[in-house]
């Protein structure tokens, strides 16, 4: 049997690797995404302080530092049974939406882009953010450079750092917004909700308005129908910062909508010998493998999975862009992977609204933005959505407040089982009898995996970037037959 | 130096957050890429390892490597960037001093396979598997690297010429390390760079008024005044025990610095240090009030070597075997 090594694939907690095993005939047998890393927060916050953990589980991952600084904050409220005023729930959302623009902004513009504005099949010379800029204009460049440092800016204001930022704390936040800074981020989030839709009409003009792409999104190699689960609102509608979570089946129906508390009668985590991370599925429906649909628990918690999960968008333009992608796509709930791009902006475009709104809530400049806890701490569990998919953080305390008990359930794991799927029905769709037909082989492949925005892809965040592919075919002595690579050196 | 230095940037086991703060110099990313002849950027530029395995020996002027050494995969390519570079750069407080996860090393590998595989209550695995080097599928075999007991930092795996402290270093500091390299303006090796020269202290607008405490108090438990130093209202803080450098963010939002920018220059030990410093604020009249006041503080461990117990003389904890 020969085994196509994809290595490295760049980060998920580090490198990854995807082995594509050969049979006889030359086809497809499996695929495995393989992370060969591992940190081991859940031991190590142990003994810790359990209001320190935000600052401290910021540090799994330098891309999405604010999901976990939320998440944990939220946790925090749980375990000392205490409730943020208005104004420290709102300037968490607030600082919450700014990061979702610069995140959105980073893997649609960088990461997504170039297949679809250059062609999946270009000279990966060109395929790339600067190839985007030469064919779209270095102003829409600028606009990319301008959308991240504004949203970094908030950040900082909120948070004292761009990367592992601090403030959310137990019972809120640690300084409230002055008059002046709200100012500011106003003009921000107006500049933001221009961007969005300029973002969204690029997309119409270069992706929607190009059939060959329309059919690709909509070809079979990425289309996978699973659970989808996503965090909403009292109104079903999308929310990154608080709400339920929702899980609908492949059909589109609830299958169930759970408080934070109530995780753990829903989702569980599998060990595979072959890999450091854990592999989770609906623990409702149970663990049948790396396959799809109804009688799977396989979910995915993507952008697209968010929107599937939810009856709507809470602003009204992208209320309007929620609708028009389904109406286009021909209802709910939508499987095609790749229109996870579509979904992002979408959602893009949602953070700068609900960012506009909070800047001109009377009470987001209020001076109590925390309450102090008065209860024994015991036991949180916090949830928000990261735009990798939904986060889970759970601690049980002892009574001086000091973690004896740490769970993690990270924004990208939740996909690590469709994301694997996803890669074997690319590799099986393109490599037959053992013959690798082209070097477009190896983008299509990664195409597959490089919707669900899996946090390895972050470590090409913000500048040309391609990740690097390389499939190696190897015999059953593990001797290299042939070897093909994209946008390596 | 002839022509532009050759610089790479590695990451090892770390958060990718030293990759993004590299970017945080924004615009001047393109004066770098003018100055330098960037080989190897994972953030930004595609790479593989065979590249770097076939270069000769010294044949990359100034390596950035960020990340700590946690497995065996992370020691070969510390031991592969070291032979392939002139000068190597401890980059970031993970590689410089094993940072966050370096506490990691108040347990090993078993305990940690325990928690991930076996305890964590969302975990469903009656075989009680964990993770294993080498697996065979049905389709072939799989390999993992090992993953060690302890976490090291890149100094203690291979000599390091220079250290950048920070989670992460900040941007213009980052900046000015770039420069000094590209102009040659080095200090001699082995020194930390990008950094300041004194604490984190000398850097912030809380102001000290030399007062005493009673009492310590946790983060969440009040609100300091946004204008006195939070050491002397009772928020453990490790401003005078931290290298200046940061600019004293974390105090700017009303909360304690942890230490991330390491020992300031001439100590060693960021902990005891740091103890020291928190013993000079008590205010007791007797040695058991003083260690009966010291006492109320919340896992002095994980806070006074929070970013630094993998660097530490304590390092790590006793291994059982
Ligand atoms: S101890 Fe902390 S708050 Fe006080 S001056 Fe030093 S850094 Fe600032
Ligand atoms: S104040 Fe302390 S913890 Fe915060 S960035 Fe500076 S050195 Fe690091």
């Amino acid at each position: 049997m020969k085994k196509i090594s994809i290595d490295p694939i760049t980060r998920l907690e580090g490198h990854g690797r995807i082995d594509i095993f050969l049979d006889e005939e030359g086809e497809v047998a499996n695929a495995y995404l393989v992370i060969p890393e591992l940190r081991g927060f859940e031991k190590f916050c142990q003994g810790r302080p359990v209001e320190e953990l935000p600052r401290i589980t910021a540090r799994i991952c330098g891309v999405c530092p604010e999901a976990h600084l939320m998440a944990s904050a939220k946790a925090c409220d749980a375990v000392y049974h205490v409730d943020p005023p208005p104004a420290g729930k709102k300037l968490r959302e607030l600082f919450y939406s700014a990061f979702y623009v610069a995140d959105h902004t980073t893997h649609f513009y960088i990461l997504g882009a170039p297949d679809f504005v250059m062609g999946p099949d270009a000279d990966p010379a060109v395929r790339n953010i600067l190839g985007v800029i030469a064919k779209v204009g270095v102003e829409t460049g600028g606009k990319v450079i301008e959308a991240r440092a504004r949203s970094l800016d908030i950040i900082k204001m909120l948070g004292a750092r761009t990367v592992h930022p601090i403030g959310a704390i137990p019972g809120g936040m640690s300084k409230p917004l002055s008059a002046e800074e709200r100012v500011d981020v106003e003009e921000s989030a107006r500049w933001m909700v221009d961007f969005a839709q300029f973002t969204i009409q690029l997309f119409n003009d270069l992706v929607l308005a190009n059939k060959e792409y329309v059919d690709l999104i909509l070809s079979d190699p990425y289309t996978l129908p699973t659970y989808y689960m996503g965090l909403v609102d009292d109104k079903n509608r999308v929310n990154f910062y608080d709400g339920l979570v929702r899980v609908v089946d492949p059909e589109g129906e609830e299958l169930v909508k759970y408080a934070p508390a109530q995780y753990l009668d829903n989702v569980a985590e599998r060990v595979e010998p072959w890999t450091y991370v854990k592999i989770p599925y609906l623990k409702k429906i149970g663990w049948k493998g790396f396959v799809g649909g109804k009688d799977s628990g396989v979910y995915q918690a993507t952008p697209l999975s968010r929107l599937n999960a939810a009856d709507g968008m809470a602003t009204p333009l992208a209320q309007a862009e929620y609708e028009r992608m389904y109406e286009t796509l021909g209802g709910k709930p939508v499987h095609q992977t790749l229109a996870t791009h579509w979904a992002r902006i979408i959602e893009l475009l949602y953070a700068a609204e609900r960012l506009l709104e909070l800047t001109m809530d009377p009470e987001i400049t209020d001076r109590n933005v925390r309450t102090i806890p008065t209860e024994t701490p015991t036991e949180g569990v916090g949830i928000v959505e990261a735009p990798r998919g939904t986060l889970t953080h759970h601690y049980v305390t002892d009574e001086q407040g000091l973690v004896t008990e740490c769970n993690l359930i990270v924004g990208t794991t939740n996909n690590i089982a469709p994301m694997s799927i996803s890669i074997r029905q690319a590799a099986q769709g393109l490599i037959k009898k053992g013959e690798v037909i082209s070097e477009g082989l190896l983008n299509m492949v990664e195409m597959a995996f490089r919707a669900y925005d899996p946090c390895m892809s972050c470590a090409t965040h913000a500048l040309p970037g391609r990740m690097p592919l390389e499939v190696r075919i190897l015999d059953s002595t593990g001797q290299l037959v042939e070897r093909l690579s994209q946008g390596l050196a | 130096m002839a022509g532009k230095p050759r610089v790479a940037f590695y990451w090892a086991g770390s958060c990718g957050g030293c990759e993004i703060a590299v970017l945080e110099i924004r615009e001047r990313i393109l004066d770098l890429a003018q100055a330098v002849d960037i080989i190897f950027w994972p953030v930004a530029m595609d790479f593989k390892y065979q590249d770097v395995e076939a270069m000769e020996d010294g044949s990359i002027d100034v390596c950035f490597f960020n990340g700590a050494i946690r497995s065996a995969e992370n020691e070969h390519l510390a031991r592969l960037f070291r032979a392939k570079s002139k000068t190597l750069v401890a980059y970031g407080s993970c590689a410089h001093e094993g940072c966050i996860p370096g506490l990691a090393n108040l347990s090993d590998r078993e305990g940690i396979f325990e928690v991930v595989y076996r305890e964590n209550p969302s975990v469903e695995n009656p075989e009680k598997l964990v993770p294993v080097t080498r697996y065979d599928l049905p389709e072939g075999e799989v390999e993992l690297p090992t993953f060690y007991d302890t976490v090291r930092t890149l100094g203690q795996t291979v000599p390091v010429d220079y250290s950048v402290p920070g989670c992460p270093p900040q941007a213009h500091q980052s900046w000015a390390v770039f420069e000094a390299f590209v102009k040659g303006e080095l200090p001699p090796v082995g020194s930390v760079i990008g950094a300041g020269e004194k604490t984190v202290c000398d850097e912030c607008e809380h102001v000290k008024e030399e007062k005493k405490v009673k009492q310590f108090f946790r983060i969440h438990e009040i609100v300091p005044d946004e204008k006195k130093c939070l050491l002397e209202q009772g928020i453990i803080c490790a401003g005078p025990a931290t290298r200046s450098g940061c600019g004293a963010l974390c105090p700017t939002a009303n909360l304690p610095c942890r230490g991330c920018y390491g020992p300031p220059p001439g100590v060693v030990d960021q902990g005891a240090k740091f103890l020291s410093a928190v013993a000079s604020v008590v205010d007791a009249n007797t040695e058991e009030e003083a260690a009966r006041i010291v006492s109320q503080i919340a896992d002095p461990i994980g806070t006074f070597y929070r970013f630094g117990l993998a660097a530490s003389l304590l390092r790590r904890r006793k291994l059982d075997q």
